[in-house]
C-alpha cells in the first residue's frame, strides 16, 4: 500500500502549488478580520445612540466575528476547489493512478485541506477577535472572559468545518460549478434566511452553518430559543461534515474516476 | 505484463469493451489499434484501476492495480485526456506525483531533461502547447523508471516532429527490454511502432498477432483484369493454375502472378483486356476492412479470423467502384453495387 505519509507529502505539495489556495484563504482572513474591525468601530462610534435593551444583550466577540458571513465564501471556494479542481482538470486521474487506494489519497486530501484550514481559521479567528476588541474600545471582551476564549478557538472550528463540509460536499458533486453553485447561495442567502422565517428556523437552526456559529456567541441574545449550546452546535456542525465526508468517500469509491 | 481476462465494462446499455481477453508482453511495443469509440481508452482505464469493470479482470504483473503498492514503479501511463492541473508549474506538477510514490526529487529534474521541459520547468502548465502538455504527460508516465508503460494515442494533434519524437522514444523504451502498449486509431502509425498488435473493433477483440503476421496475411498484391470476354479468359486463367477471384464489378483478380506474365497469357488467346493493374492492399485498408466488419461478426458471435474473409475484403480498396465480392463468403457484409451497375458489367450477376 501507498505509504501514507508519502501521500500527505504530495497532498501538501499539491495544495500549496496552487493560487487558488493562497487567494481563498487570503481573502477569507482579510475579509473577517477587515469587516470585524470595521463593524466594531462602528459600534463604537455609535455606542450612544444605542437602545438600553441592545446595550445589555450586546455581544463584543460575536460582533467582531461579523465578518465571517463574508469572508466564509472564500473558505467555501477553497474547500470546493481542492477536490473538485482534480476532477475539473483531469488530475483525478493521474492522482488516482499513482494512488489507487482511494481511502488513502481522499483521507490524505481531507487531512491536508483540514489541517491547512485550521492553522488559516485559528490564526484568522485570533487576529480577528484582538483587531475587533481593540477597534470597540471600553465595550471590549476579554480573552479571559467567561466564555470568551471558547468562543475565539470556537470560530477557528467552525471555519475549519466549513471548510471540511465543503470538500466532503464537493466530493459528491464532482463539479466545481456544481459545488459553488450549490454551496455558496446555501451558506450565503438560503440558510441564513432560512433561519430567520418563523416556524421554518426551527429546522433551519439545525442547519451546519447556524448550528456551528452558536460557538462564538458569548452573550446570549433574547429571541433565542434553540435547544443546544455552544459545544452542542458545533457537535451539530461535525456531524454534518462527517456525513458529508464519509458522502464523497463513497462517491469517489464507487464512481469511475 | 498485462493479463485481460474476459474484461468487459458496458455503459447504461451500450457494451464500451466486450470481453476482451489478451496478454501484453514485455520487451516489445504491443499496438492497441481500433477506430474511435473501439474501447480502446475505456480499456487502458480499467487496467489502472480509474474505471471498474462491469464483468472481467485485468492484471499488473499478476496483481489488480489497487493491489499495487507505489504502482508508479511498475507501470507509466498516458491517458488520452488531459489530466494535469493547468495552474501547477510543470515541476510541481510532477513532484507531487513524485512523492506519493516515494520517488527520488532528482528523478523530476531527470523525466523533465528526458522530455525536453526543463526549460520551462517552473512555468505554469497551462501555457503550454499541446505537444508539451504531450511531453508533460509522458515525463509524468516515465517518473517511476517502471517496467510498463502505456500511451493511449500519443501522437494525436501532434506535430511531425512531435509524432517522430515520440516514436522513437517507444522503441527506445521496449529496445531497453520494457513492456510498451500503445493505442491509435491509425493503422500506418502502427505499424511504424508496433512488433505485435492486439485489433479491436466495438469493445471485441478482432485480432491478436504479430505485427509481422498481419502484414504478411493483409498486404497481399495481386493482379486485377478487366475483358469483354470474361468467361474465355476465366476458363484460360484456371487452365494455367490460376486461381481466379471475381469481384462485384465484373474485374477478375488473381494472386501470386506477375501482370506481364498475365497479359502474355491473354495475349497468347487473343483476348481483350480493358484493365491489367498491379494491386497492392495497403494495410489501412485492411484494417478498416476488418474494424468496418466487426459489427457483422457480432451477429454471428465470432471472432474474425484474421486473414480470412480480411484479406478477401481489403483486395478491393483501391478501386473506387469496386466492392468487395467473395459470394457466400460467412460474414460477409451484403454490399450492394451501384443500382444498374450489374448491367453494364453483366459477367457480375454470375457471381451472385
Ligand atoms: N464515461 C462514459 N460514459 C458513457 N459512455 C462512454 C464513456 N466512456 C466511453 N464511452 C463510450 O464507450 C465507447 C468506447 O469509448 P473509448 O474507450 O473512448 O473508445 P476509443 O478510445 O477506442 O476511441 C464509446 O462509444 C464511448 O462513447
Ligand atoms: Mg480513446
Amino acid at each position: 500500500m501507498a505509504a501514507p505519509a508519502a501521500v500527505l507529502q504530495s497532498e501538501w505539495t499539491k495544495i500549496r502549488s496552487v493560487r487558488s489556495t493562497v487567494w481563498t484563504l487570503a481573502l477569507a482572513f482579510l475579509v473577517t478580520a477587515a469587516l470585524g474591525a470595521v463593524i466594531s468601530l462602528v459600534f463604537d462610534n455609535n455606542w450612544d445612540s444605542m437602545s438600553d435593551s441592545d446595550k445589555a444583550t450586546f455581544d463584543p466577540t460575536a460582533v467582531s466575528f461579523f465578518g465571517m458571513t463574508l469572508g466564509q465564501l472564500a473558505l467555501i471556494v477553497f474547500g470546493v476547489l481542492v477536490i473538485s479542481s482534480e476532477y475539473s482538470t483531469g488530475m483525478i486521474r493521474t492522482s488516482l493512478t499513482a494512488v489507487p487506494q482511494r481511502a488513502t489519497f481522499y483521507t490524505s486530501k481531507v487531512a491536508v485541506a483540514g489541517g491547512l484550514a485550521l492553522v488559516v481559521g485559528m490564526l484568522t479567528s485570533f487576529i480577528t477577535f484582538f483587531l475587533g476588541q481593540a477597534l470597540l474600545g471600553s465595550h471590549k471582551a476579554r480573552i479571559g472572559d467567561p466564555g470568551v476564549l471558547r468562543a475565539v478557538v470556537g470560530a477557528g472550528l467552525y471555519m475549519t468545518l466549513l471548510v471540511l463540509l465543503c470538500v466532503g460536499a464537493a466530493a459528491m458533486l464532482r463539479s466545481p460549478m456544481l459545488g459553488l453553485g450549490i454551496l455558496m447561495p446555501f451558506f450565503f442567502l438560503v440558510s441564513p434566511i432560512l433561519s430567520a422565517v418563523p416556524k421554518v428556523k426551527t429546522v433551519a437552526h439545525y442547519f451546519p452553518d447556524q448550528a456551528g456559529q452558536k460557538i462564538m456567541q458569548v452573550v446570549p441574545s433574547t429571541d433565542d430559543h434553540v435547544s443546544y449550546g455552544p459545544w452542542g452546535g458545533i457537535g451539530i456542525m461535525a456531524v454534518w461534515v462527517v456525513v458529508a465526508l464519509i458522502g464523497g468517500y463513497i462517491v469517489l469509491r464507487q464512481r469511475d474516476a | 505484463m498485462i493479463e485481460l481476462q474476459g474484461l468487459t465494462k458496458r455503459y447504461g446499455d451500450k457494451t464500451a469493451v466486450d470481453h476482451l481477453t489478451f496478454t501484453v508482453r514485455p520487451g516489445v511495443v504491443t499496438g492497441f489499434l481500433g477506430p474511435n469509440g473501439a474501447g480502446k481508452s475505456t480499456t487502458m482505464r480499467m487496467m489502472l484501476g480509474l474505471d471498474s469493470p462491469s464483468g472481467g479482470d485485468v492484471r499488473i504483473d499478476g496483481r489488480h492495480y489497487a493491489q499495487l503498492s507505489e504502482p508508479l514503479k511498475h507501470i507509466g501511463a498516458l491517458l488520452d485526456a488531459k489530466s494535469i492541473h493547468g495552474g501547477r508549474t510543470a515541476y510541481n506538477h510532477l513532484l507531487c506525483i513524485a512523492q506519493s510514490n516515494r520517488i527520488p526529487r532528482h528523478r523530476v529534474d531527470e523525466v523533465l531533461e528526458t522530455v525536453g521541459l526543463t526549460a520551462v520547468a517552473r512555468k505554469r502548465s497551462k501555457g503550454f502547447s499541446l505537444g508539451m502538455g504531450q511531453r508533460l504527460g509522458i515525463a509524468a508516465a516515465l517518473l517511476g523508471d517502471p517496467e510498463i508503460l502505456m500511451f493511449d494515442e500519443p501522437v494525436n494533434g501532434l506535430d511531425p516532429e512531435g509524432i517522430h519524437w515520440i516514436r522513437n522514444l517507444m522503441k527506445g523504451l521496449a529496445a531497453q527490454g520494457r513492456t510498451v502498449f500503445v493505442s491509435s486509431h491509425l493503422m500506418s502509425e502502427m505499424a511504424l511502432t508496433a512488433e505485435h498488435l492486439i485489433v479491436i473493433g466495438r469493445g471485441r477483440l478482432l485480432a491478436d498477432t504479430s505485427m509481422a503476421d498481419f502484414i504478411e496475411r493483409n498486404s497481399r498484391s495481386y493482379v486485377r483484369l478487366r475483358t469483354p470476354q470474361p468467361e474465355r479468359l476465366k476458363d484460360v486463367l484456371s487452365a494455367a493454375g490460376h486461381t481466379v477471384v471475381t469481384t462485384g464489378d465484373g474485374a477478375f483478380e488473381v494472386t501470386g502472378v506477375e501482370a506481364a506474365q498475365l497479359g502474355e497469357l491473354a495475349a497468347q488467346h487473343q483476348l481483350v483486356l480493358h484493365e491489367l493493374s498491379p494491386m497492392r492492399a495497403s494495410l489501412e485498408e485492411a484494417f478498416m476492412q476488418l474494424t468496418a466488419e466487426s459489427v457483422e461478426y457480432h451477429a454471428h458471435g465470432t471472432v474474425a479470423p484474421v486473414g480470412g474473409p480480411v484479406a478477401a475484403g481489403a483486395h478491393l480498396a483501391p478501386v473506387p467502384q469496386g466492392q468487395p465480392g467473395q459470394p457466400g463468403q460467412p460474414g460477409q457484409p451484403e454490399q450492394q453495387p451501384q443500382w444498374g451497375a450489374q448491367w453494364r458489367n453483366p459477367g457480375s450477376g454470375k457471381g451472385r
